[in-house]
């Protein structure tokens, strides 16, 4: 199968999309950028890759005899088994950096030994595993840094002792996720997908051997169909870092505005609000740019200002929305500065202000900064598409969509629930036609 | 290195020994006998201040310089030690700063204290600042020429008549007190006869860019071109043969189809051609130069090489009227003529040169000229229908410069340009 490759490298995550031949997206895979960006490349596209095969999976089990009824749960298994090798080969990862870096945690903290602590707590983790992706656990976030830590501090904080300090077996997990993180770990068919398959047969307590047999038979074929790259297109803040020729590189602008013209045909004005910057695009009615601003300078008010105050206030960055939605008398809030962001929060706490009003203003102060930037642009045209990490936050598109009808009367305003990933679909779009072009050219 | 030093133009060569000749004249300006005038740029009198032997000092100019030799940083510092706030003018700063510092200028040599401070003042209301600043630490007497601003699109025939009496009543007897010499109308005549034929070659050059390939860029390029005409040497037969020599130049380069000579050698395919408004960022000068050249863009046209005077509508100035001609020179300066005529100034280089499209370089610490910006922007855009481009960064405090984004800026700017244009192609 050929298809087409789009990755977008963000300052704080990075995406990719994979298309088919038909332009339809086979796949979609995400991770955070640490602090190596070819890992993160390489690791988002795999994701988008494993993403691909589940794709071709849920075509593949219609030629079977499993039910349609039984398909949805079927693979919704096949992804938590397949997430969860990931798990454990990470795990596994995870104890071999961490004994690496023992002897220099304990010259730290006199008189520690970590060892058996450390054992204890990678044990248990092993252990629980297989629970954490069970078909009724609640979802994980999709980065291993995210489940392992709050697993591991658990376990840390239950077990520390003067030998085994918390704050010691803290700083051994820190410096081993690092390394975890900066390599890929591309796993082997019978490790990965192939005990993913066994495991989702197993739970699905098929009535037949023979079934069985068949869906093993055919997702096997599946992972083992090979699968071409006609095309790659890098986009977003690191994409100089990717090992693309620089004809394959394009401006996240560009990509923004396709990518928001594929999900929205209708769009004219895109915005799109990212971890360090805020950009307001006019695309034409095929998706080609006209103009655009961002924000110069500086960064306040971008998705990293929300990420600073969910960090100030304690709280996970998918909190933040939920609990500004209680407020009924949203503050006042003037600054969009990141680093006065944490002294104006506890200002405001202190004078007796109610933390989700405090949410509720901070928000706001997002969004009328990015009104700046559309007027700045030219305006708002219908339809409007918001796009960026920041459009996942139900808050942040609320009071857009008011202040949107205030000022600019009735716009429809689009936001997908796969909004993340509208740059790196607008690269893949690049990807397609550019093989598409090759292919005539040798024509 | 040696390689691409020996890339470099001739005329280059002669324009910075005589940049450098005019600042060590300035350092001897004391031992031999010479006075000395600070003055800007925009509606600069340099004829009628060599007719009387006396020395131009561009406060401006010393502020770019600092710029370009990575001094800035720490002037500006000094001035904000001593009051001056983030917001003021980098320029202003930038030269305060290296006055408290001893006042060395580029070549290493201490200038002098200026004689005479002459404010001839268009369109920058901080240049009146700037200077009461310098009266108080220089105590200087100030000559100020009233330059009137052309709110009304056009420069009217009472405005030039008030600056003709003010340079009589005023300026000349200010430059009579300072210099012992009485006026002498003859010599400034000669003067502005050779200034005329200097503009002539200059208007040429920068035209030329109307070639394709562009055999210059008329804005990293030619910042170089306008230094000699635009600061001390107007009228001098420095700036004749200067000019001439730098026309030659180019017709060479138009005769071969060459483009310009960028700091990292021969520039290559021309893929985008562009007209740029406000003044280029001078600490990161080589570095945003190379975002240009390196994508293959140059720019054709752009307003910065009128801020000394607007010379490709016709203007010369004129050894026939003389004082009549330097007042006209001084209401067309670029920094004095208002939004709309600034607005279609660039529309018309953006007709007249073919170009891609049209970038505004706005500058953070400079009010006056960066407030509608954005302005000029859509109407250029309604008016050409190109493009337009909008980035921001400074003249000389490297803090507002982002590399990162304004690099990431130009290359999304010039992909846009780019997918545009495929898809003209493809319909």
């Amino acid at each position: 199968m050929r298809c087409a490759v789009g990755i977008d490298l963000g300052s704080t995550t990075t995406k990719s999309v994979v298309l088919g031949e038909d332009g339809r997206i086979l796949g979609r895979g995400i991770t955070n950028s640490r602090s190596n960006y070819d890992v993160a490349c390489a690791v988002a596209r795999r994701e988008a890759f494993d993403d691909v095969r589940r794709t071709l999976c849920a075509g593949a089990l219609a030629r079977t005899e499993l039910p349609a009824a039984d398909r949805p749960a079927f693979l919704e298994r096949l992804r938590r088994g397949f997430q969860l090798s990931q798990y454990l080969v990470q795990l596994g990862a995870l104890r071999e950096f961490a004994s690496a870096e023992l002897p220099a945690v304990e010259a730290l903290f006199a008189g520690s030994r970590l060892g058996p602590a450390l054992s204890r707590i990678l044990d248990a983790l092993e252990a629980g595993a297989p629970a954490l992706f069970a078909p009724d656990a609640p979802r994980r976030s999709d980065f291993f840094r995210d489940t392992a830590a709050s697993e591991y501090h658990k376990l840390a904080q239950s077990i520390a002792s003067p030998q085994q300090p918390f704050e010691a077996l803290l700083g051994v997990f820190d410096k081993a996720i690092l390394k975890v993180e900066n390599r890929d770990i591309d796993i082997p068919f019978a490790e990965g997908a192939g005990r993913a398959i066994d495991r989702a047969i197993l739970q699905s307590c098929l009535p037949t051997r023979t079934m069985a047999e068949s869906i093993r038979a055919v997702l096997t074929e599946v992972y083992e169909h090979p699968l071409e790259v006609v095309a790659s297109v890098g986009t977003g803040y690191g994409r100089a870092r990717l090992p693309f020729p620089k004809e394959q590189i394009r401006s996240e602008i560009l990509c923004h505005g396709l990518g928001a013209h594929a999900m929205f045909p209708g769009t004219a004005t895109v915005l799109d609000i990212g971890g360090q910057d805020t950009k307001a695009i006019q695309v034409d009615g095929d998706g080609i740019v006209t103009s655009f601003q961002m924000n110069d300078r500086c960064a306040a008010g971008c998705g990293r200002y929300l990420g600073y105050i969910a960090d100030e206030m304690d709280l996970g960055l998918h909190e933040l929305s939920p609990l500004a939605e209680k407020s009924t008398r949203p503050v006042r809030i003037t600054s969009t500065c990141t680093v006065f962001a944490g002294a104006e929060i506890r200002d405001r706490l202190t004078l007796g202000q109610r933390r989700e009003d405090v949410l509720a203003g901070l928000h706001r102060a997002v969004i009328l900064r990015a009104m700046a930037l559309l007027a700045r642009s030219g305006g708002v045209r219908n339809e409007l598409t918001f796009t960026g990490g920041v459009a996942k936050n139900s808050t942040a598109e609320r009071v857009l969509r008011q202040l949107i009808s205030e000022n600019y009367g009735d716009i429809t305003m689009n936001v997908s629930p796969d909004s993340i990933y509208t740059g790196a679909l607008g690269a893949a779009l690049f990807a397609s036609r550019m093989a598409l072009a090759r292919e005539e050219a040798a024509a | 290195m040696s390689s691409i030093a020996t890339l470099k133009d001739p005329s280059q060569e002669r324009q910075k020994q005589m940049i450098a000749g005019h600042f060590t004249r300035l350092a001897k300006a004391k031992e031999s006998g010479r006075k000395v005038v600070s003055t800007f740029v925009p509606g600069n009198l340099t004829e009628l201040l060599l007719s009387f032997d006396l020395l131009p000092i561009l406060p401006e100019i010393n502020a770019l310089q600092s710029g370009m030799r990575q001094r800035s940083a720490e002037f500006i510092q000094k001035a904000e030690k001593i009051g001056h706030s983030e917001d003021v003018c980098a320029y202003v700063k930038c030269d305060l700063g290296m006055l408290e510092s001893g006042n060395v200028g580029p070549t290493g040599e201490v200038l002098p204290r200026p004689d005479l401070l002459l404010l001839s003042y268009t369109g920058c209301f901080t240049f009146l600042k700037w200077f009461e600043l310098l009266k108080e630490s220089t105590d200087a007497p100030v000559a100020m020429l009233q330059v009137p601003y052309q709110g009304g699109g056009r420069a009217t025939p009472e405005m030039r008549d008030y600056v003709v009496r003010q340079l009589r009543e005023v300026i000349i007897p200010a430059l009579e007190r300072v210099s012992g010499k009485k006026y002498d109308e003859d010599r400034l005549k000669e003067l502005l006869a050779r200034s005329a034929k200097a503009e002539d070659d200059l208007v040429w050059v920068l035209e030329s860019a109307k070639h394709r390939p562009s055999p210059i860029d008329a804005y990293f390029g030619a910042v170089y071109y306008v230094g000699p005409i635009f600061s001390a040497f107007r009228g001098t037969e420095d700036a004749l043969h200067y000019y001439r020599e730098l026309r030659e130049e180019v017709e060479d380069r138009i005769r071969r189809k060459e483009g310009p000579i960028t700091p990292d050698g021969p520039m290559g395919e021309q893929r985008f051609r562009l007209v740029v408004e406000g003044p280029p960022n001078w600490t990161s000068f080589r570095e945003m130069w190379k975002m240009f050249h390196s994508e293959g863009a140059v720019v054709v046209a752009s307003t910065y090489t009128k801020v000394g005077g607007v010379y490709d509508d016709g203007f010369r100035h004129d050894p026939n009227r003389p004082l009549e001609s330097l007042a006209e020179y001084c209401l067309g300066c670029y920094t004095n003529r208002n939004l709309p005529t600034r607005a279609s100034m660039i529309a018309r280089y953006v007709q007249d040169y073919h170009a891609d499209g049209f970038l505004v370089h706005s500058v953070k610490s400079c009010d006056s000229f960066s407030a509608g910006q954005l302005l000029i922007l859509r109407d250029v855009e309604a008016k050409t229908g190109k493009p337009g481009g909008f980035f921001e960064s400074d003249l000389v405090d490297p803090r507002y410069f982002s590399a990162a984004n304004i690099k990431n800026r130009v290359e999304s700017y010039l992909q846009m340009i780019e997918q545009r244009r495929s898809k003209v192609v493809a319909s």
